[in-house]
């Protein structure tokens, strides 16, 4: 009856959806952000323990759907051991793949958000763990919401 | 026998032109009625004819085309009153809606009724068009909130706490009729009695209930109604402000411009009476003209009619739910008004409508507008079935099977 979901629910965002990965609190945190979608009623929360510029760890907790659940935990998976720079890159390309469905360098795994685009309800879903952890890395102290999130 | 079985349900749906198409191949399921109904031909056809033959601007105008408008906004005024029994067309108030009604009665009645210390009472299971102006209002005035409590997921007023909460404080009591994300259907008449003995003035807010059920404002005894067009297969951005004459007349105005003042010099402004007094500037004139042809379309089928087929509806899918497992319910078992909330374990309300979209069946997932309620009730969103009258069981029988398909997908 879904076919036509599958480039939405890949069997890997299921997975994700199902098991996610770093689902925690993380006392070593020394950064943490939280992303609230309104209209969905996500909420997240991010732990990020930095080393200088190296998120030496990161997890996260929260309610939320499918789509953002296995968002964040993809997110967790891509951006342990990576810098700061590395993650606002690949938050440029993730927000144009799920915005545009257009795929531009190497995303890796993250690919299966690809098809998130021809969805625009749900884009919110997808990107919110990413605002949140850029506004982790940025030191903002606000939860970020996806309210104004064009889409 | 059923009364719905005088009336050829299948027979109307052919009225709707939107009905009638595939959403993602499949054929539409509508039921999303509680966020807005879909509109009937007839409707359509006013609005056309207005723009076609009669449109000029109402009021004033001395040429025959603003004669025809002004008479054809007026008749809609009439028309609402007849639909709510109000005792005559001057306590009828245009609105862009029951948001724009309730924003009219706090601004207006609030401002100059309520000071420091008052009450405004509310219920837990409100939408935030009947929370938030009273918030405004409570920020600007002083005065609290406090709210008639629920029991848990049946969604229910407790109205055991409601003496304890009908103090001598209370200036107002403002209450939904049919609750949006739960379908409970409060008893009104009751609880606006109960107020008006203690000299408290009532606010229902008619939404959900208004082209559901047969509605008689004498009868539910309360000071003011409000509902939106655009629910009632009428059009967006028209509403109706019921208000009983001396309480509107004694109002201050909502908002200043044309169509409401008397006369105006530099430094002052006489004011018309109600109901023109809250009709600044230039009105939504076609408004009027398409709820009258939505409020004579729904009274032919009849509103006694449509409730049961509402009700009958809510119930069939209700058991329908209740039969699957892993599933949580929302709202009342018995006596709920035509729609069910739902969440599957583990499934979120958007993925359960984005599945169900593919499958051609229109729900809501979501807070509905009512996030204390939500909160209130431990969870973040329901999906929501809201039926009307051009729905079908078989469409339940279906949307039933659609859930289950997705309970699978999930791996439920």
């Amino acid at each position: 009856m879904f076919d036509e979901l599958n480039d939405l629910y890949q069997q890997v965002i299921l997975d994700h959806c199902r098991k996610p990965r770093n689902f925690h609190e993380l006392p070593a945190a020394s950064r943490s952000a939280q992303g609230h979608n309104p209209l969905c009623g996500d909420q997240l929360k991010l732990f990020l323990a930095l080393d200088g510029d190296t998120i030496e760890d990161i997890s996260f907790v929260g309610s939320g759907c499918c789509i953002s659940k296995a968002s964040a935990s993809l997110l967790t998976e891509f951006a342990k051991g990576k810098t700061k720079a590395d993650v606002e890159k690949m938050f440029g390309r993730v927000h144009e793949m799920v915005t545009t469905g257009k795929i531009e360098g190497d995303v890796g795994k993250l690919a299966v958000f690809a098809g998130v685009h021809k969805y625009p309800a749900r884009v919110k879903c997808a990107i919110l763990s990413w605002h949140a952890v850029m506004a982790a890395l940025h030191g903002e102290v606000q939860p970020v919401t996806t309210e104004n999130e064009q889409t | 026998m059923s009364v719905s079985k005088n009336v050829d349900w299948l027979a109307l749906r052919k009225d709707f032109p939107i009905l009638d198409q595939q959403v993602h191949g499949q054929p539409l399921i509508y039921f999303d009625n509680a966020a807005t109904s879909q509109k009937p031909r007839v409707v359509i056809e006013a609005l056309q004819h207005y723009y076609e033959c009669d449109n000029a601007n109402v009021h004033r105008g001395i040429h025959e085309l603003s004669n025809r408008a002004t008479s054809a906004y007026e008749a809609g005024r009439a028309r609402a009153a007849r639909f709510i029994n109000a005792r005559t067309a001057e306590e009828i108030v245009f609105t862009r809606g029951t948001t724009e009604g309730i924003n009219l009665v706090a601004s207006s009645w609030g401002a100059k009724n309520l000071k420091s210390g008052d009450v405004i009472l509310l219920t837990e299971m409100e939408h935030h068009s009947n929370l938030v102006p009273w918030q405004l209002l409570a920020q600007r005035t002083g005065a609290k909130i406090t709210y008639v409590p629920i029991t848990g997921d049946e969604g229910i007023l407790d109205l055991s706490k409601l003496d304890s909460l009908l103090t001598r404080q209370v200036k107002i009591f403002s209450m939904v009729h049919i609750s949006n994300s739960l379908g409970t259907v409060n008893p009104v008449a009751d609880l606006c009695a109960r107020a008006r003995k203690l000299g408290i003035t009532t606010l229902v807010d008619g939404a959900q209930s208004a082209g559901h059920m047969p509605v008689d404002v004498q009868a539910i005894g309360c000071d003011f109604f409000v509902f939106s067009g655009h629910k009632i297969c009428g059009p967006t951005g028209i509403g109706v402000l019921w208000g009983r004459q001396e309480l509107l007349d004694a109002m201050p105005p909502y908002q200043g411009g044309g169509e409401m003042i008397l006369s105006v010099e530099y430094q002052k402004t006489e004011f018309k009476k109600a109901p023109h007094r809250f009709e600044a500037g230039t009105p939504d004139i076609s408004g009027p003209i398409g709820l009258h042809a939505a409020m004579d379309y729904l009274d032919a089928i009849g509103r006694d009619r449509i409730w049961k087929h509402d009700q009958e509806l809510a119930n069939y899918a209700y058991e329908k739910l209740a039969a699957l497992k892993n599933i949580r319910l929302f709202g009342p078992k018995t006596g709920r008004a035509g729609l069910v909330s739902f969440l599957l374990n583990d499934v979120h309300a958007h993925d359960v409508v984005t599945l169900a979209d593919q499958a051609g069946v229109a729900l809501r997932g979501g807070h509905h507008c009512t996030q204390p309620l939500m909160h209130r009730l431990g969870v973040e969103s329901t999906a929501r079935a809201s039926f009307y009258f051009y729905n079908t069981k078989a469409e339940v029988d279906r949307f039933a099977e659609v859930v289950k398909e997705i309970q699978k997908f999930f791996g439920q």
